[in-house]
């Protein structure tokens, strides 16, 4: 094993642990984080004030001033975008009398936007106060508009508007399978650490949430890292599910949270921990109680807690934590930092979390999904998993399906599954082109679509948006960058200056004055992001507009000239000139 | 005809700082006068610029006027060059670009010290302010920089054999500085 | 039994735990920095540190050197993207430096002189950053801060105060003080603290001692930083 060196991260903080809850809760109660409630955290934590303010500040949920009683939120994925999510919200903005992006003078509202909210089977969506609200329609809005008026607690407002379908669409091996509440930990109780690592192995399970390590490997990684007190290891849910177009660890944590449970408990119990947490993007904050709830129920039947199925020295709990808004801390170490009370900035690697993960412990960070996974392997027969799926990728896939579709959802594919299946069985037509994997991800061509969903092909973490030929792609990847320069954490330069030209020159080129200059520099930022950036935030920012110049033409089309142009506006560079010195001739344009 | 290197030169929004180092490099400057000739220039009459194989432009961009300048540069020159600190990134006068447009106007001419009859200059002959003092390589194309506040003359003559040479620019350590 | 990697076909010696970075820097040879400073944890930030081991790209002030591995350091791929990367610190902040106290002995700037950089070439966004003079003895100038984060580390790490902390998110990151009113006057930084001296750019300078050394003369005037090194190893003649 690699020594390692000097730790490079930044110490935990005295009393760090809690804080990002603390916070939630005091911006979930009063609206905002008050200087006098900074006071108290600070001789309460032995933390410094603006320690404190740079955590509020990284997170978009968190505020140091009063964002208003009602605080609403759309949700600005490109999808929701073509589904008219911004005409709906300039229309409450009117309704309402509160510009966008600002407090109303009266301090009752306050209406913006925010990234995907994993509602894009359902949208258009909006958070009102943390809370989802999909399907939206401009009869809504504006009974939204006048419980806002009354100044009606959300309590009062129908329940039934809250309510968020599974939209499963098709079940494969996992869901269409049933898994009992305590089956994994039971196999386990049954059977060995060792043996059941071996039948994960046996199987080939790949994580979930993106890169796919073996989660045999990390299990085993973990367990094998050195410890100070018996069962010192961390389970870690990584549930921040951020990534634009997902949806299906949602759908997992409402339809499946036992399984997720049973999953984690079962790794609790290979690995050697005695603390689980739920790492829960601030988005699904309505999934907060029942999930508690089913926490309670595993509890009572002692399949949580102490002496979990009656073995002594099997004890094991789970936490479930809020998240505030922070795409980036769906990364593990950043997700890791914004547990101990910090930024969400990621961590430098080695040590990885196995080693070295929350507090300094031992922790294995898994997506939804691959807990599930997990567990109904451990419960299974070896051979089970391995029936489906293709070599290097066993197994199913869930995808988020969203965008130019009849039927929008949650389908399950064995691996192996070649995208125009697909596009065909959820009602796809006249597809210009598909997005897999998230704004991180590629946007594929037609000529690509017979390529398959797997590891060793197109892989993903779930999310798969679909473009028909009415769409504009340059607008799709605006989008996309917009998102990236918005959720840059803003800790290494490649990522932090080179999102915010990708921005500046797209939209340069999508307003009309683009040229192919203009091309070559997002090319050479693009190359340094992925060459030089610390996360794969960055490394990944720039691939969709390297698909969107390689293999489409809507660029080119846009180009205004193939010769210089000014990076600005030269004669809107005049305006406040013209203003000072009231003069509108033709010498005062450019 | 001659087989000279005809040369333009101008000074935006400049100090002449950088057309001093360029007459600053002493005796190559007999030399210099064997290989070009020039054209539009401060040291010239001549108004307006011909064909011309290299531009050297010193100063950022500050108003209409200087867009205007830069623009007829470019198409006339083959080689463009941005000469000194601030045809380079705005330099001096960027640090106007920390205070709205406004208020410098209202400094120079309303409230600041001295000032008699306070008025916004509104006269049609006068080029209007950018919002912002920009470097000209966001304005045009630029073939080479040449920094320094000013550049050295060694800097200047570097560049300017290297290109009569047709060998690639090199610069040696000592000749980038940007102060 | 010590190991090696080699550097650009160089044999470099490494002790257990040590980084591409100290390994170089204890055997002399360069590795361009700006993040780094060898007092203080490795940061990785700045990422023009990055060199290519056995063909993958790694920031050397944070991978642990590996036997038997090839890094390339000075090849004109990296200075191409070494250069990139401060094109993109320069027109992030506003960095004029015939009127910075600092040119001729700022990292940054001779860093760009060695990696050959003649202009910053890209859209420059000039933002709007105050600059703090309350300090009696400091002026902090966020215009030129290009968050190595050095100071926050001074702070906490060697003089235990926490004077300094990062605020805000992606481009918008900027440098924050802990004080009641943010000032740095009002602030437990002293004249003697670790945070003082650290900045190795032109973002914190001392007060009443602004070109003592004529500009031409300076560290950076004199030698390459492949040479002279960090300015933070001359703080007593460089300013
Ligand atoms: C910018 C970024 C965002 C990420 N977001 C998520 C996420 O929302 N959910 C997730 O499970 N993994 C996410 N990941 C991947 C995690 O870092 C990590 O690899 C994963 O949680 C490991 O779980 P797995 O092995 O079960 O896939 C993200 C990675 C990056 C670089
Ligand atoms: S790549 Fe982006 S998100 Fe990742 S560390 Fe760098 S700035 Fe932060
Ligand atoms: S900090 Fe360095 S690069 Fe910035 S203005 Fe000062 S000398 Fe120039
Ligand atoms: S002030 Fe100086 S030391 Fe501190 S982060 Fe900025 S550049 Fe680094």
């Amino acid at each position: 094993m690699v020594h390692e060196p000097r730790s490079s991260n930044t110490p935990v903080p005295p009393r760090g642990e809690g804080l990002l809850r603390s916070l939630v809760a005091e911006q979930y109660r009063a609206g905002f984080i008050s200087a006098a409630r900074i006071q108290a955290l600070t001789a309460e934590r032995g933390l410094t004030r603006a320690h404190i303010e740079g955590v509020i500040d990284f997170y978009s949920f968190l505020h140091l001033e009063d964002v208003g009683r009602f605080r609403i939120l759309f949700s600005d994925n490109i999808i929701e975008r073509m589904q008219g999510n911004r005409a709906l919200a300039e229309h409450l903005c009117r309704r309402l009398g509160s510009p966008l992006g600002e407090v109303r003078a009266d301090g009752r509202v306050s209406i913006d936007y925010t990234s995907c909210i994993g509602m894009s089977d359902q949208g258009p969506s909006l958070l009102v106060n943390g809370h989802a609200i999909p399907s939206l329609d401009v009869e809504t809005l504006d009974r939204i508009a006048s419980r806002v008026e009354a100044n009606t607690p959300l309590t009062e407002w129908p329940q039934e508007w809250f309510e968020i379908p599974l939209n499963i669409r098709k079940k494969g091996l996992l869901l269409a399978n049933e898994h009992g509440d305590g089956d994994a930990v039971n196999a386990l109780l049954s059977s060995s650490p060792t043996a059941i690592l071996a039948k994960l192995e046996g199987a080939g399970l790949r994580g979930r949430g993106g890169a796919g390590f073996a989660t045999a490997a990390k299990w085993r990684l973990c367990r094998d890292a050195p410890v100070t007190q018996p069962n010192q290891r961390v389970v870690i849910c990584n549930a921040d599910e951020g990534e634009p177009g997902t949806f299906k660890d949602r759908v997992l944590l409402q339809g499946y949270a036992e399984r997720l449970f049973d999953g984690m408990t079962l790794c609790a119990g290979v690995i050697g921990a005695d603390r689980g947490i739920v790492y829960l993007r601030g988005e699904y904050r309505y999934l907060l109680a029942p999930l508690q709830a089913s926490l309670e129920r595993r509890r009572r039947a002692g399949l949580l807690g102490r002496r979990i199925g009656g073995r002594a020295g099997f004890d094991f709990e789970i936490e479930i934590e809020l998240g505030a808004g922070a795409y980036i801390c769906g990364e593990e170490s950043s997700l890791i930092e914004s547990l101990e009370g910090k930024r969400g900035n990621p961590r430098n690697r080695p040590p990885f979390p196995v080693t070295r993960g929350y507090l300094g412990r031992p922790t294995v960070i898994n997506n939804v999904a691959t807990f599930i996974a997990a567990a109904m392997i451990a419960a299974r027969e070896e051979g089970w998993f391995r029936g489906e799926g293709t070599e290097q990728s066993s197994g199913s896939k869930l995808l988020s399906i969203a965008g130019d579709c009849d039927h929008p959802g949650v389908y399950e594919y064995p691996f192996g599954t070649p995208i125009d299946q697909i596009l065909e069985a959820c009602g796809a037509r006249q597809t210009q082109a598909v997005q897999i994997a998230g704004a991180a991800g590629h946007l594929l061509p037609p000529a690509q679509f017979d390529r398959t969903i797997a590891f060793e092909d197109v892989a993903t973490g779930g999310s798969f948006m679909i473009f028909n030929e009415s769409r504009d792609l340059l607008e799709v990847v605006r989008n996309f960058a917009d998102f990236f320069a918005h959720e840059s954490c803003g800790f290494c330069t490649p990522c932090r200056v080179g999102t915010t030209l990708i921005q500046q020159n797209l939209t340069k080129i999508g307003d009309g004055r683009g040229s192919r200059w203009d091309l070559e520099t997002l090319r050479r930022i693009g190359a340094l992001m992925r060459n030089t950036s610390q996360c794969g935030l960055g490394a990944t920012a720039p691939s969709a507009m390297f698909d969107l110049l390689d293999h489409f033409e809507v660029v080119d089309k846009r180009l205004h000239s193939d010769e210089f142009e000014p990076a600005f506006d030269l004669d809107a560079a005049l305006q406040e000139a013209r203003q000072a010195t009231g003069r509108d001739d033709p010498g005062a344009h450019l | 005809m001659s087989n000279k290197l005809r040369v333009a030169t101008c000074s935006l929004a400049g100090c002449f700082g950088c057309h001093m180092s360029l007459l600053d490099i002493d005796d190559k400057i007999i030399a210099l006068a064997d290989k070009v000739e020039f054209d539009r220039t401060p040291l010239t009459d001549i108004k307006r610029i011909g064909r011309c194989d290299l531009g050297l432009v010193e100063g950022g961009v500050c108003n209409a006027e200087n867009v205007e300048v830069l623009r007829e540069f470019r198409r006339h020159c083959t080689t463009l060059v941005a000469v000194g600190a601030c045809a380079i990134n705005g330099g001096i006068p960027a640090l106007r670009n920390h205070y709205p447009l406004q208020a410098c106007l209202d400094e120079a001419y309303l409230h600041g010290l001295g000032v008699e009859h306070p008025q916004i200059p509104n006269d049609p002959e006068l080029p209007l302010l950018l919002n912002k003092v920009h470097p000209i390589h966001e304005v045009v194309r630029i073939d080479h920089f040449l920094p320094g506040c000013p550049p050295s003359a060694e800097t200047i003559w570097t560049f300017l054999e290297a290109l009569l040479s047709g060998q690639p620019v090199e610069f040696t350590y000592r000749q980038i500085h940007y102060d | 039994m010590l190991k090696h990697f080699t550097l650009d076909g160089k044999r470099i010696p490494f002790a257990e735990g040590q980084t591409i970075m100290d390994a170089a820097m204890a055997a002399g040879e360069y590795i361009p920095h700006l993040c780094h400073n060898p007092e203080f944890a490795p940061h990785g930030s700045c990422r023009v540190c990055t060199v290519k081991l056995n063909g993958r790209r790694v920031a050397a002030c944070t991978a642990p050197a590996l036997d038997g591995a090839e890094v390339e350091n000075d090849t004109d791929e990296l200075r191409d993207e070494r250069r990139t990367l401060l094109q993109l610190l320069f027109i992030e902040g506003n960095h004029i430096c015939p009127a910075c106290d600092k040119s001729g002995n700022c990292q940054l700037q001779a860093l760009a002189y060695y990696c050959g950089m003649t202009a910053p070439e890209f859209t420059h966004r000039y933002p709007l950053r105050p600059l703090d003079a309350s300090h009696p003895d400091f002026v902090i100038d966020f215009n030129r801060c290009i968050l190595c984060e050095l100071c926050v580390r001074a702070s906490r790490d060697a003089d235990g105060k926490s004077v300094f902390a990062i605020h805000g998110r992606g481009i918008q990151a900027h440098l924050a003080i802990d004080s009641p009113s943010g000032k740095l006057g009002d602030s437990k930084l002293h004249k003697e603290d670790r945070a003082a001296s650290v900045c190795p750019v032109g973002a914190i300078l001392p007060k009443h001692t602004g070109y003592a050394v004529p500009i031409g003369e300076r560290l950076y005037d004199r030698k390459p930083i492949s040479v002279a090194g960090d300015v933070s190893d001359h703080r007593k003649d460089s300013s």
